[in-house]
């Protein structure tokens, strides 16, 4: 920990997709082709200009970008201490943070010549996106999504099919989101020749947690900008959700390096830690293999993957991004819980002291946001990932409230 | 390596004999785990060389639906890595001959802990093991623990694989070669056996290992057509897909007995 100064960050992964321990690929020989083409194609593109200035261009004219920097001032107050700054995921197109990602890996898709692409998706934002962007390019679009979510966020499902995808219930194992990322990886397997896998969290097999983080890290880019501008330094803290921790990442890989700036990943804590349910696997996990990648895991003794729990689909996920896993490991980011309770509160607060609906997946990070302002000075500055708009959450807080909506 | 195990011999005498071998799979515990030993004793029975047990994962995330039926049947019953290995020690308290294989995924071993399992798995009478999400870039470490143990060291090749890989891959295998047929997941169809033979007879020079075909095997035909150009061919889905269907533990050893018995007699036709 002592030497986390040193830490070259822009050395991970290694050539294998290592963050020390955790990363990798563990997959069936089957998809290892796959993943050499899919890598070298990365490769060869990323610096390069042209792919650079048509995916900037597509987050300035499509998506909206910059998303805004907004000082929350009565939420400031009701802390008392910190300032409480907002990076505004939300007031993106499709309404979060995702379609930074898929945006970048449609034009992936593009350049491939492939015809069709698939997603796996847990809440429905990030099948949401991937329909966006395979709208917009006329590409094939099938969505998995496990058959309890697509129970549970039927509207959704529906924007997913209006976009004109295919969504397709799973019914194997628990029937959530990994089991979601199961079959959309067998899809894959199957019709590698002309389909792209785009993977919507930075976990997986190298290279998609890479990737993924690279076009999220406009994200903290963008934040580093208008820190300077709006408050002439760096933020003390930044404060985001984990779930995968394709926003989380997104915000932090850029300010990585410069030590005075805390950084804290909120994973969901669901009814507590000591409950047992809950989707915390960096704060009461193991290391293990799934999904391609060695990080924290929820699991049994027998290792066996377990359900989770959140009130928030987007944050269901037994498993966590493997650089989380390294960065955590390292002691360069804290990883701290909110619980289902703290975030519905902070769902509220936010909506009435702002007038901005947060999505339940970034209330967790604003209820931590809340308690760490509080111990800090007003001079400093906190930044939270405000990774997506609360719309599609209104139906899980009125069934929560009683009421029918 | 210096020492046989039961792998090499059972592929010496089959080669002496000028016969293919039949390498079947089953999910330990699938069906109830009482059923277990008694259907791989059926399998041998009817005309296995070899075994595959698959080792139960809540994620089996190669296997088309057949196994990963399998795989949650048997999650049902809680079989875990360790009753697995108690199966196989049991097994072997009446079959010293026919080599079993575990077949499964890196979590359940990580958590067992890589050097404990190898000991246990020595220690039940396994001869091998195919982790399937393990490509030869991650498998160093137990790859190393089992060859210290004279245990095999199982890997798929494919249609995909590189010249590269293939060269990196047979340095590490022993016992025998997995080669997948088709692209996608266990128990797809579409096998194309000019395309098997084509390609067999390319990784044939990298390496002397006996080379099985698996994925897309069904019947005594197509176990026949891809297995001229092979030393074998496994059968793992349809033996699934049976033992799924029968309504107990004798009506899944009958059917079992019928496929195998088909295909071991195709095979030696």
């Amino acid at each position: 920990m002592s030497d986390k100064k040193s830490v070259d960050y822009s050395a991970f992964p290694d050539a294998q997709g290592h963050f020390g321990p955790f990363g990798g690929r563990f997959v069936s020989e089957t998809l290892i082709g796959a993943l050499d083409e899919l890598q070298a194609m990365y490769s060869s593109l990323k610096d390069d200009p042209e792919f650079q200035a048509a995916f900037d261009y597509d987050l300035a004219h499509y998506v909206g970008r910059p998303s805004p920097l907004y000082l929350a001032e009565r939420l400031t107050a009701e802390a008392g201490g910190a300032r409480i700054w907002l990076k505004r995921e939300d007031l993106n197109h499709t309404g979060a943070h995702k379609v930074n990602n898929t945006v970048g890996q449609a034009l992936l898709a593009k350049h491939s010549g492939k015809r069709r692409v698939i997603a796996e998706t847990g809440a429905g934002q990030h099948g949401v996106a991937t329909a966006t962007v395979a709208a917009r390019l006329g590409l094939e679009c099938a969505v998995y999504m496990g058959a309890e979510d697509v129970k549970r966020q039927s509207p959704n499902v529906y924007r997913m099919k209006l976009l004109g995808a295919e969504v397709i219930p799973v019914e194997s194992g628990s029937k959530t989101l990994k089991d979601a990322m199961n079959e959309a990886m067998r899809d894959w397997v199957t019709n590698v020749d002309d389909t792209f896998y785009i993977i919507g969290t930075v976990a997986g097999p190298h290279p998609y947690p890479q990737l993924v983080r690279d076009f999220n890290s406009v994200i903290g880019r963008e934040v580093r900008a208008q820190s300077l501008e709006e408050f002439g330094r760096l933020p003390d803290a930044l404060v985001a959700c984990v779930g995968g921790g394709s926003n989380a990442i997104g915000l932090f890989h850029p300010f990585l390096s410069d030590s005075d700036v805390k950084m804290y990943g909120v994973e969901a804590g669901g009814e507590g830690l000591a409950s047992g349910h809950h989707a915390a696997p960096l704060n009461d996990g193991v290391p293990g293999v799934l999904h391609g990648n060695r990080t924290y895991l929820m699991e049994d003794d027998d290792g066996q993957i377990i359900e989770t729990h959140s009130v928030s689909a987007g944050l269901d996920y037994p498993g966590v991004g493997p650089e989380h896993a390294w960065l955590k490991d390292i002691g360069r980011v804290d990883y701290v819980v909110a619980d289902d309770q703290e975030a519905l509160n902070a769902f509220r607060m936010l909506t009435r002291k702002e007038g901005i609906l947060p999505a339940l997946e970034s209330s967790h990070a604003v209820a931590y946001a809340l308690k760490l302002a509080a111990g800090m000075s007003p001079e400093q500055n906190i930044v939270v990932n405000l990774s997506g708009r609360g719309d599609k959450d209104i139906f899980t807080v009125a069934a929560i409230d009683g009421i029918e909506v | 390596m210096t020492q046989d195990n039961r792998i090499d011999r059972r592929f010496a005498r089959l080669r002496e004999e000028g016969r293919k071998a039949l390498v079947t799979y089953l999910v330990a515990g699938d069906g109830g785990p009482e059923n277990t030993v008694p259907l791989m004793h059926q399998l041998v029975t009817s005309g296995a060389d070899l075994i595959e047990l698959g080792v139960p994962f809540s994620d089996p995330m190669a296997e088309g639906p057949a196994i990963q039926r399998g795989h949650e049947r048997a999650l049902e019953h809680k079989t875990s890595l360790r009753k697995c290995l108690e199966m196989v020690r049991e097994f072997r308290r009446e079959d010293g001959q026919t080599p079993v294989i575990l077949m499964g995924y890196a979590n359940p071993i990580e958590k067992m802990g890589a050097e404990q399992f190898a000991d246990a798995a020595l220690e039940a009478g396994v001869d091998g093991a195919l982790t399937v999400d393990l490509p030869a870039e991650e498998a160093g470490q137990l790859n190393g623990l089992l060859s210290e143990r004279n245990l095999r060291n199982i890997f798929l090749l494919t249609p995909t694989t590189s010249d590269e890989r293939i060269r990196a891959i047979t340095g590490l295998a022993s016992g025998f070669i997995y080669y997948v047929s088709l692209k996608g997941v266990t128990g797809a169809g579409n096998l194309d056996p000019e395309a098997v033979r084509t390609n067999l007879e390319h990784i044939r020079g990298f390496t002397e290992l006996p080379l099985c075909v698996g994925f897309g095997i069904r019947d005594g035909a197509s176990a026949r057509a891809v297995s001229e150009a092979g030393d074998g061919a496994v059968v793992g889905s349809v033996l699934v897909s049976a033992i799924g269907e029968a309504a107990d533990g004798t009506a899944a050893r009958d059917a079992v007995a019928q496929l195998v018995g088909e295909i071991r007699g195709a095979l030696d036709a």
